[in-house]
């Protein structure tokens, strides 16, 4: 119910900033708007068990990108009084195109039955409180589990119910399992394979690959934006 | 005692999915939040002329993905995955705004206007 309530609230922010960003002419606005649509998806990705992520939109967006932005805004102010904006009609005939894309999206995801897939997750098979409370008995009775191997039925079923357990007990708790996840091992999908099966292949490349690009652009962005003569409108022409 | 366990079991999950299928959200609301923040930003870029203003656009439609790839993540068997694309989305992003930033500003020292409509040097 809760939960429900505070979807609710931080649907209609994140939904009504990002109207609000699209609708106000002046630029400071839309940076306010902006990080209110932002940190009400920050709220949505903590409704969702990813806490990480959260804190991590919540410092890089909220905390970094939209700084930057407003510094632009700071830099190229052309004057107190000047206003760059949008005609009436292309802000109608925009709102049109979006409102025709937005019922195209929403028809595709209307179209398609997620409950099958939703029912295949098996972390969200058992409620908090059963997991909590089957889990300590469960602790005291794997050692049986591994004594059974005779009976494979009984072996994949108990198998089974600790992937579920193990899942349950890691939901909202994400830095570790993000952290295992670089490195290939996904404790949520195969946790008890078979010893010589291959893991995922993990992130470490491409969060290899990301960091040096992130140096790269760095070092292009301070020496595109290093400081200059500025050269007038006229000569411009001839350059 | 195992055997116990795994007959309660079968029942607690019957149980356990009325109960997760009562009080949760689902899926769809989800995509809903980031299908419109996917147009909110295609409408943004399409229709400022100040060019910080397209940035905010590009943000946006980036942060409605996000929305799609955490969403599907929880309730898929897609798992990690898609918070994983997820953080690597947000530092793209940041690194995007950068380089942008750099070019708008560099856009300004030429032009002296933030209006994108005024860059028509390639006009055949």
């Amino acid at each position: 119910m809760i939960e429900q309530f505070l979807f609710a609230v931080f649907a209609v922010l994140a939904c009504g900033g990002a109207i609000a960003v699209a609708a106000t002419q002046n630029v400071v606005r839309m940076a306010l708007w902006l990080v209110v649509s932002l940190g009400s998806v920050a709220a949505l990705f903590f409704l969702l068990h990813a806490d990480f992520l959260g804190a991590a939109q919540l410092l890089i967006y909220v905390g970094g990108t939209v700084v930057l932005l407003v510094f632009g805004v700071m830099l190229t102010a052309s004057g107190p009084t000047v206003q760059i904006k949008t005609s009436p009609a292309e802000g109608f005939l925009g709102a049109g195109v979006g409102l025709l894309l937005l019922s195209v999206l929403m028809f595709s995801v209307r179209s398609v039955s997620w409950i099958d897939l939703e029912s295949r997750v098996k972390s969200r098979n058992l409620s908090q409180n059963v997991a909590d409370a089957i889990a300590g008995q469960l602790a005291d009775v794997s050692e049986d589990f591994a004594s059974h191997e005779s009976d494979p039925a009984l072996r994949s079923s108990a198998r089974e119910s600790r992937e579920i357990l193990v899942a349950r007990s890691q939901a909202g708790r994400t830095v570790r399992q993000l952290g295992m996840a670089f490195y290939g091992l996904r404790p949520d999908r195969d946790l008890n394979h078979a010893p010589g099966s291959r893991l995922a292949p993990g992130y470490l490349l491409p969060f290899e690959i990301v960091s040096v690009h992130l140096l790269v652009v760095l070092v292009g962005a301070a020496y595109l934006a290093r400081a200059k003569r500025r050269v007038d409108a006229g000569i411009t022409e001839d350059l | 005692m195992v055997k116990t366990l795994l007959s309660d079991r079968s029942a607690i999950v019957v149980i356990g999915n009325e109960a997760v299928r009562m009080n949760d959200v689902g899926l769809e609301a989800y995509l809903t939040v980031g299908a419109v923040l996917f147009v909110c930003g295609v409408v943004c870029m399409a229709t400022k002329r100040n060019a910080i203003g397209v940035l905010m656009g590009v943000e946006l439609v980036l942060n409605g993905a996000n929305v799609n790839f955490v969403a599907f993540s929880r309730y898929t068997p897609l798992g990690l995955d898609g918070q994983v694309t997820a953080l690597f989305v947000i530092v793209l992003a940041a690194a995007e705004a950068a380089v942008a930033l750099a070019i708008a500003l560099n856009y300004y020292n030429n032009h002296l206007t933030i209006d994108v409509d005024r860059g028509t040097e390639l006009h055949g």
